[in-house]
């Protein structure tokens, strides 16, 4: 197997800022870093295994229902990661609320069922779903630090920005709230695809 | 009234894209011109319209905790919860198809300027987003979800409409090459949001 299946997804041909797929939830459970590594775990995941599992029984579905066949494996596995969830951190899976559910309509597990999943081997599908996955969680992860870390002045809910700085308390720092907000989100992936345009620009 | 504030306010408060980001990926693919972003618009207002209420029924009457005592008293335990997904998804990909072949066998001209969009709908998130939104939301009637569901749908059809129009503006800007495409719709729709915020706390 080819290492290349494992490692293009994360940087070269990054889900989220290359490929454009998965945006909605990518957006949405960014506000902190607690969410949105777990989410990021999750969608690994779910991505992994039902690419895997769509690629075991590949030959025997019917190539007109297939979108239903893919989509009951998915709901399935991110059932499974609900529950899990609901189980062992609930809070968690209180603020993510109905975007656990969202995975099964995440484009980036549909996308790659449809263009890895159907038509290889069940390991190197395996792999490729894992590695996007990846690719997927490190979009989320630099997003939500930076609207965690500008947004609230935390870090997995710890305190980075000394509380001195503060007005309240003297000093002269603000948390900028819009970082919490949704147009902020959005603002920030079009400046990490305007970043990681110009580097890959360079490298060719 | 209550269902007409509420219609008034999945519009433009709890806007899918700029609130919730739901729907994003359809939303960046098929935005490149005003005529196609329409028609794809007005699939989501219908699929949202009618696959809402039928969902809603089913979380009424099947899904959620103690719901089967239509059946038999003895029933009243029974929460089966954890399968909306599954039913929810269900729904949406076979409505969707349905109405695939009722098109595109009764009106083929429909069909060929629409029937593209439809199979992109069953993955699009905004219609599975809605569902479990109205499951959260737990609306009293019917009618008020059948309301959300057309409401939300106009949102994004708005929002779609909208974008596509800028997009089209700015084909012959003076944009930084990598930031060219996506970099600058992501930094639109982030503007975007942030004038649907002025929204915010609309009453009747």
């Amino acid at each position: 197997m080819d290492k290349k299946v494992f490692t293009t997804p994360i940087l070269k041909q990054n889900p989220i800022t290359v490929l454009v797929l998965g945006i909605c939830s990518a957006l949405a459970v960014t506000v902190k870093l607690e969410p949105a590594i777990v989410m990021a775990i999750s969608v690994t995941l779910v991505t992994g295994l039902s690419s895997f599992l769509i690629s075991l029984i590949r030959k025997t579905i019917p190539n007109r229902i297939r979108i239903i066949v893919q989509l009951v494996v998915v709901a399935m596995f991110v059932i499974l990661i609900e529950q899990i969830l609901k189980a062992y951190v609930y809070d968690v899976s209180k603020q993510l609320s109905v975007y656990v559910g969202l995975i099964i309509t995440n484009c980036i597990i549909m996308g790659r069922i449809e263009a890895f999943g159907l038509t290889e081997k069940p390991l190197p599908s395996l792999v490729d779903g894992l590695a996007n996955g990846l690719g997927y969680g490190l979009i989320l992860i630099v997003v939500a630090f930076f609207r965690e870390l500008i947004g609230s002045g935390t870090l997995f809910g710890a305190q980075i920005i000394p509380q001195s700085w503060y007005v309240a308390n003297g000093g002269a720092y603000l948390n900028n709230g819009l970082f919490i907000m949704p147009p902020m989100a959005l603002i920030l992936i079009g400046c990490l695809i305007w970043i990681q345009r110009s580097i890959q620009k360079e490298d060719k | 009234m209550e269902s007409l504030n509420l219609f008034v306010k999945s519009i433009f408060v709890d806007n899918m894209i700029f609130a919730y980001f739901l729907g994003m990926c359809s939303f960046l693919a098929v935005s490149k011109n005003v005529k196609t972003a329409a028609g794809l618009g007005v699939a989501v207002i219908f699929v949202l319209g009618v696959t809402l209420p039928i969902n809603y029924l089913l979380n009424k009457y099947l899904l959620s905790p103690g719901s089967l005592t239509w059946i038999s008293p003895e029933l009243a335990n029974v929460d089966l919860s954890f399968l909306s997904f599954i039913i929810f998804i269900a729904v949406i990909a076979s409505f969707v198809q349905l109405v695939e072949m009722v098109v595109e066998k009764f009106s083929p001209s429909l069909y060929s300027s629409l029937g593209i969009f439809l199979p992109l709908i069953a993955v699009n998130c905004a219609i599975l987003g809605a569902s479990l939104f109205m499951q959260q939301k737990a609306f009293a009637t019917l009618g008020l979800a059948t309301c959300y569901g057309l409401g939300s749908g106009v949102g994004w059809f708005l929002a779609i409409v909208s974008i596509a129009a800028i997009r089209e503006k700015i084909t012959y800007s003076n944009i930084p090459k990598p930031l060219q495409g996506l970099g600058i719709t992501f930094i639109i729709a982030g503007l975007m949001a942030i004038a649907f915020m002025g929204f915010m706390g609309i009453n009747f």
